[in-house]
């Protein structure tokens, strides 16, 4: 049993080591290590087309968790005020948003969007009193908005879970001494749920800087880190990549501690009250 | 309550739902809509859509039927393969385990599952790939083994990738699990493996039940792993759909197919829960 199970971590961990490993490999080889050296990472760092694609997946990982910790937290905390019957309408479509496929999500969403931009771009250029009218399309905005609608989702479901395991008494009690509900709410509510915000947050953040599918299809002319790399795997194999591969794990590696850690507070909050 | 109270509370309510419901409705239901009107249209000679009434691209289907029959073919086979890696593990780690050690088991276990699937798969691209495996197998010898490019290299992409996704809704449903009972199942005289058989197992049935969902799921749109590990060879409909609305721009194909891959993956979770349904009353899953 024993060994079984350590077999499993050693089939789950052993091909991230060696992309680790191999990142640090001195030649351009992909299965000899002929030496240590850090050249690699020099090299990714001062590549302008990979430092381009990583800035735009930070930009876009940033602004759609940040949408999706705010209007999934709204979300969550509006759907505890619903009829049972319209909660369940919400539930249904976060839950959609979720487990529908990425490529069903992407093309959606493209094939929405594009019909959208046909007919605003042509009214905007008649209606436009310049030479220039400005044109709407894919790009940043449309990544942001698809990340934005699955980590919506995935915040609202955390933050829910959160909400569902407060106790109400201490929410009544805050009533019963005559606070206001917006007291009730920022002294008493808020501070309990914040570090399952934070957590839905990074979880957001992560989700979307690791995603490939959804922005493929709605990236437009923009770049990710994901396409990036994607597009560099199918020109071969460099250590190059294996470093860029390294940067990515550790960074997401560092924001699920987190966001574990966060989570991990709370259970261990609601055990000693117990 | 008197009505100004009530319908200030339903304006609260209102506003905090109101930014996730446009969310929802512009890029999730109109979306879908798009996509059923579009796939009832025809390719624009330049590429795109030209709005018409067929149902041609529906009539169309079995020309993807290679995607179809590797997707409907190699997704439940590689998400039973995955249970069957899974269902021991979870089994050692809610069962088994030092409790001490419990918690960060498990996170060991989930932390691949939050990082880049385009990293971990093409990792194994690196493994099974000419200069790995195949290279030292022909240092013994064994020469031309061909890994890569091949359903069974797809088949261990979608277990090694999916496994985490398995593990935990296994885990949760044997964690819960009442010691009581197979202690009351010894003391009848249960010898330990009959005591699994009729009591772990079953009591563990909505969490495989849910694991094998989710995988089959999302499998069915996977892209990622067939394409970096079957090489083309071993296409799935995830990939036809990349081809169709990136490559050769026919969208109202393209919309056909994806809403035939939302009405399977809709078929499918209804059975789903209306199996966990009838065997509990469960049908959470703890991701994180």
């Amino acid at each position: 049993m024993r060994a079984l199970i350590a077999s499993v971590y050693l089939f789950l961990y052993a091909p991230i080591a060696l992309v680790v490993l191999f990142s640090f490999n001195a030649g351009r080889s992909a299965s000899e290590f002929t030496g240590f050296s850090t050249q690699w990472y020099g090299k990714a760092l001062n590549n302008t087309f990979l430092v381009a694609a990583l800035q735009n997946s930070l930009i876009i990982a940033f602004t759609s968790a940040t949408l999706a910790a705010v209007f999934g937290t709204m979300a969550a905390l509006g759907m505890e005020r619903l009829s049972p019957r319209t909660r369940a309408v919400f539930d249904a479509l976060f839950a959609a948003a979720i487990v529908v496929p990425g490529v069903v999500i992407g093309i959606a969403t493209l094939v929405a969007l594009v019909a959208v931009f046909g007919v605003i771009n042509p009214a905007i250029v008649g209606l436009w009193p310049g030479d220039k009218p400005p044109q709407f399309g894919l790009g940043y905005g449309s990544i942001i908005a698809a990340h934005g609608l699955f980590t919506m989702a995935l915040v609202a479901m955390i933050v829910k879970a959160r909400i569902a395991s407060l106790g109400r008494d201490i929410v009544e009690a805050s009533a019963d001494l005559y606070a206001t509900p917006w007291t009730t709410f920022h002294q008493i509510v808020l501070p309990q749920i914040l570090p399952s915000v934070l957590a839905g947050f990074l979880l957001a953040f992560t989700f979307s800087f690791d995603d490939f599918i959804v922005a493929f299809f709605v990236a437009g002319p923009k770049t990710t880190l994901p396409i990036y790399v994607f597009a560099s795997i199918r020109r071969g194999v460099t250590p190059e990549i294996n470093a860029i591969a390294t940067m990515v794990l550790v960074a997401s590696l560092f924001l699920i501690l987190i966001a574990r850690v966060l989570m991990r507070e709370k259970k261990a909050k609601r055990s000693t009250a117990e | 309550m008197p009505l100004a109270t009530t319908t200030k509370r339903n304006l609260v309510t209102t506003a905090l739902l109101l930014p996730s419901a446009v969310w929802l409705f512009i890029f999730l239901v109109l979306p879908f809509i798009a996509m059923v009107v579009f796939s009832f249209g025809e390719r624009a000679p330049e590429g795109g859509y030209l709005p018409t009434f067929t149902l041609a691209q529906y009539a169309n289907l079995p020309a993807r039927a290679a995607a179809y029959w590797n997707t409907l073919m190699l997704a439940p086979v590689g998400a039973f393969l995955c249970l069957l890696v899974a269902y021991p593990a979870a089994y050692y780690l809610a069962v088994k385990a030092d409790p001490r050690y419990r918690l960060m088991l498990v996170s060991l276990v989930v932390v691949p599952f939050w990082t880049s699937l385009l990293v971990r798969t093409y990792a194994w691209m690196y493994i099974l790939g000419s200069r790995g495996i195949p290279n030292l197998l022909s240092m013994i010898g064994i020469e031309d083994v061909r890994l890569l490019n091949t359903p069974g290299a797809v088949l261990l992409g979608i277990v090694y990738g999916y496994l985490p996704l398995m593990i935990m809704p296994i885990y949760v449903s044997l964690e819960k699990l009442d010691r009581r009972l197979l202690e009351a199942s010894a003391d009848l005289g249960a010898k330990p493996v009959s005591t699994f058989f009729s009591v772990t197992l079953p009591l563990s049935l909505p969490g495989v039940m849910t694991g094998v969902a989710l995988v089959t799921i999302l499998l069915l749109g996977e892209y990622l792993i067939p394409q970096l590990l079957g090489g083309g060879k071993v296409f799935f409909i995830g990939n036809a759909l990349v081809d169709l609305f990136l490559q050769s721009r026919n969208w109202p194909f393209g919309s056909a197919i994806a809403v035939t891959l939302v009405a399977v993956v809709v078929v499918i979770l209804m059975v789903a829960m209306r199996i966990a349904w009838r065997i509990s009353g469960t049908r959470q899953v703890d991701l994180v």
